[in-house]
């Protein structure tokens, strides 16, 4: 069994698309990749929480972004992580760009559109992330 | 002239409900209850955003939302921007409010969501205390 990957979002909450980002982190880690998959809070490795600095060094993670301010992956940086896979709310968007997301504080229908779709995109990286720890 | 503005900042608070209602709470501020002198930043571009993004509790006097007993809100702000004018603790908060069933961290239930409701009064009555009594 390959070890628990870290799925980190964005903390965004400006617009609808850190939200996105979080509630499609909630879906692989409770839902689709139950077991495999588990998240921490980004605030701690921004305040610098030792345990937390420790945690993704030792586990692979992956930053989801909600902006091009890329924020979960530059702070994973940072954090000298374990950081094996970025992915972004920007690519689902791009590629559903009727799919127009406005509420912040409860995802409106497009809102939950876009983070099925992009729960559906984590899990798939995590399946090819365990897939190719398997192989090696 | 543009109205007086306070910086809200909440924890990001992914891994527990109480970040879920630290966020609701400082959006229902923003959105609702003091629209005109709320702003707010995502946390993590303290540390990593530009030098603009860290003058934030230099330019507002700001209000560190913290789900949590851990204060990662309060101790960014406070390592990479300034000092802060007042701080809440979500989790304190509905200790003394009785609030245990909140729902879960993805989406809260009724309880949960009131409990943000009445954060979000408490965030915007302190507001109104840094506005009368200065920082």
């Amino acid at each position: 069994m390959s070890d628990t990957i870290l799925i980190f979002p964005c903390s965004g909450i400006g617009k609808a698309f850190g939200t996105i980002s979080r509630d499609a982190t909630y879906e692989v880690v409770e839902e689709l990749r139950k077991g495999e998959t588990d998240t921490n809070c980004l605030s701690l490795l921004v305040a610098g929480d030792e345990e937390a600095s420790q945690s993704v060094k030792s586990h692979r993670c992956i930053s989801v972004d909600g902006c091009p301010n890329g924020c979960a992956k530059k702070t994973l940086e940072t954090s000298d992580a374990r950081l094996v896979a970025s992915l972004s709310v920007m690519d689902v968007l791009r590629e559903n760009r009727k799919l127009k997301p406005k509420d912040v504080t409860i995802l409106d229908e497009d809102g939950r559109k876009l983070s099925r779709l992009l729960a559906e995109k984590i899990a798939s990286k995590v399946d090819e992330l365990n897939q190719k720890e398997v192989v090696s | 002239m543009s109205a007086p503005k306070i910086g809200v900042v909440s924890c990001s608070g992914e891994c527990c409900d109480v970040g879920t209602i630290s966020r609701i709470a400082t959006r229902l501020v923003l959105e609702k209850l003091r629209p005109d002198n709320t702003v707010t930043i995502c946390l993590p571009l303290f540390s990593i955003g530009e030098s603009g993004e860290r003058m934030f509790a230099k330019y507002f006097p700001t209000i560190a939302v913290d789900g949590c007993e851990k204060l990662c809100a309060k101790k960014a702000i406070e390592k990479y921007s300034g000092k802060t004018a007042r701080s809440i603790v979500v989790s304190d908060l509905l200790k003394q409010g009785g609030v245990k069933n909140r729902g879960p961290r993805r989406e809260l239930n009724e309880e949960g969501m009131e409990a943000a409701s009445k954060i979000a009064e408490e965030i915007a009555t302190i507001m109104d205390d840094i506005f009368t009594r200065g920082r």
